[in-house]
């Protein structure tokens, strides 16, 4: 008769099954992804280093004018490299203006945040809610709905003019003003959320703590509050943050044609502009960038484990 | 120090701006609603309560066309979704860790992390060459993209509602020599089942949404209603448009309700 297998031996037995039924398990899901989402990527890396072909698409030789075509213009006339003017403002743009967006969503979000974490329960899961119905409507039916506002004719015109603040009708649309605007109006649930969530943990014991050893509110809410909800402040920005750089339908909607953002400049590479490479580089870069906020992100979030003081 | 009545948690301004934040959330949504059913064809000239733009919408069969569209892709996409991140979701949480579970937990939420416009060229690319190889050009790009996107968003909830899951009750059956099949259809299935209902929905509710990805992968003569949405805008604006927005609305606010009704149960 054979000796009962040992423990360590049974025991590595049931991890290598758990392992395999694991991955037997989560196959499909994995093989739908990297057919239908993350494959194809590399795909766009690829024709990021191939040559435009004449009526769009690629051809296939290698060539860098993709990259180098993100940053370059050449001169139709003597074929020299130039800074595309063009190209930077439309990248200072999505900058400036994303950035913008989470500053605004932030100093509107944290009080908004802060209100619904402070209420009694019940009432809390109201507000929470009337926040997530705003965050699961579709993007583009809150894209027209601020446009109703912000429009010519519309509300916030009519009402500035019926009380004489202007004389003439605001021309809001159509600006990076608009574009700002709406971004702002669909992104900021996303910033009250993970704002509400860590406001929610928060110990107001603290704050008593603080007004008893004589702070200013002011005070309790630089030295106690913000501290504490920093992994909230920060996964919050860069929910606003990321979507705001890779923008397509808000500004093609209240931009207009002219005031495009990266998004809507990948786009037209592959329409008009036919330079797939160029909008497959771009594409790639976006990527890149977004990529290392999220690092930033999982780097701040995971110090923030740490006690404190 | 008598009259310390001052509320600990409260901060000057905070519940003004909460307020105002709220009113400015809903303002746009409600005039757009409202305008919906405005009688006149002028955007913001009110003329009169009708349901004149519900009519044409409804008698446009180019409406309905992408209506009964963007509803078959959803219910495709939500199923195949939420099939597969059940299925994923019980093979990452019900037994000890295991090696490379946190890079299949980070794959599958991959799609929240990538900007949409990146992986609508990508699909644009990818689809392109199969379209050109296969000469098949119908619907089953857009539910397998959309299938794809919907993964994380059923994945997440499934997920949550597992790991909530007292791991015992399916020893007990394990112990009352139930095989793993019975196990999981007769005690695992039913607890899970709110989850997966939840996780059904918000893909059905993503999947609804979509403009981007949708916009970039459609073969002509495909629009979804978003994506009609989306082509209005070259010409005229008219309320129509609002009509449609305000049903779309409707039925995401009808999911998202039972999808907290459902959720709240479990509590």
């Amino acid at each position: 008769m054979s000796p009962p297998p040992r423990l360590s031996e049974a025991e590595d037995r049931q991890r290598r099954a758990a392992t395999r039924n694991g991955w037997l398990l989560s196959a499909p899901a994995l093989v739908l992804l990297f057919i239908a989402a993350s494959g194809p990527l590399l795909i766009v890396l690829v024709y990021s280093f191939l040559t435009p072909g004449k009526y769009g698409d690629v051809s296939w030789e290698f060539s860098t004018s993709g990259w180098v075509g993100i940053l370059f213009s050449r001169d139709i006339f003597d074929d020299t490299l130039k800074l595309a003017d063009a190209h930077l403002t439309i990248f200072w743009r999505s900058v400036k203006l994303s950035l913008l967006t989470t500053a605004i969503t932030f100093a509107l979000g944290f009080p908004t945040a802060w209100f619904i974490a402070t209420r009694p329960p019940k009432a809390r899961a109201l507000w929470l809610f009337l926040i997530t119905i705003p965050f699961w409507t579709n993007l583009l039916i809150r894209t027209f709905a601020i446009t109703e506002i912000i429009r010519n004719e519309g509300i916030l015109n009519k009402v500035l003019l019926a009380i004489g603040v202007i004389a003439a009708p605001l021309r809001i649309m159509n600006t990076d003003t608009a574009v700002l605007i709406g971004m702002a109006y669909v992104y900021l649930p996303l910033m009250v959320l993970p704002l509400f969530a860590a406001i929610d943990r928060f110990d107001m014991r603290l704050l008593e703590a603080g007004y008893d050893l004589y702070a200013s509110r002011m005070q309790v809410l630089r030295h106690v509050i913000l501290p504490i909800v920093r992994p909230g402040i920060v996964a919050g920005s860069i929910l606003v943050f990321v979507p705001s750089l890779g923008a397509y339908v808000t500004p093609r909607v209240l931009g207009g044609g002219k005031n495009m953002m990266i998004g809507n400049f990948i786009e037209l590479q592959f329409g008009q502009g036919r330079n797939w490479p160029l909008g497959a580089a771009l594409s790639i870069a976006l990527l890149i960038v977004v990529m290392l906020a999220m690092l930033i992100y999982v780097r701040a979030a995971t110090k923030e484990d740490t006690p404190h003081g | 120090m008598a009259d310390r009545s001052f509320e600990v948690s409260r901060l000057p301004g905070f519940a003004f701006t909460a307020v105002t934040v709220f009113l400015a959330l809903y303002l746009p949504i409600f005039t757009l609603v409202f305008f919906s059913f405005n009688a006149g064809s002028v955007l913001s000239v009110w003329q009169g309560w009708s349901l004149r733009w519900y009519v044409e919408a409804w008698q446009n069969d180019v409406v309905k066309g992408a209506a009964m569209r963007s509803l078959l892709i959803a219910a495709s996409a939500s199923a195949i979704a939420t099939t597969l991140a059940t299925m994923a979701a019980i093979g990452t949480t019900r037994r000890r860790r295991f090696r490379g579970q946190t890079a299949i937990y980070a794959f599958i939420n991959q799609p929240l992390m990538v900007p949409e416009i990146v992986t609508a060229v990508a699909l644009l690319i990818f689809f392109g060459v199969i379209k050109s190889w296969t000469g098949y050009q119908g619907l089953g790009y857009l539910i397998l993209a959309h299938s794809a996107f919907c993964v994380p968003f059923a994945y997440l909830p499934i997920r949550a509602r597992l790991e909530g899951m007292d791991l015992s009750l399916e020893t007990a059956a394990a112990d009352l020599y139930a095989s793993p099949w019975q196990a999981f259809r007769h005690v695992t299935l039913p607890l899970l089942a709110p989850g997966i209902a939840a996780g059904a929905m918000l893909a059905f509710v993503i999947s609804l949404d979509d403009v981007v990805i949708t916009e970039f992968v459609k073969s002509a003569g495909q629009d979804t209603l978003p994506t009609y949405m989306l082509g209005q805008l070259r010409r005229t604006l008219t309320p129509e448009v609002n009509a449609i927005s305000t049903a779309l609305l409707v039925l995401t606010v009808l999911l998202l309700t039972a999808f907290f009704l459902v959720n709240r149960k479990k509590d």
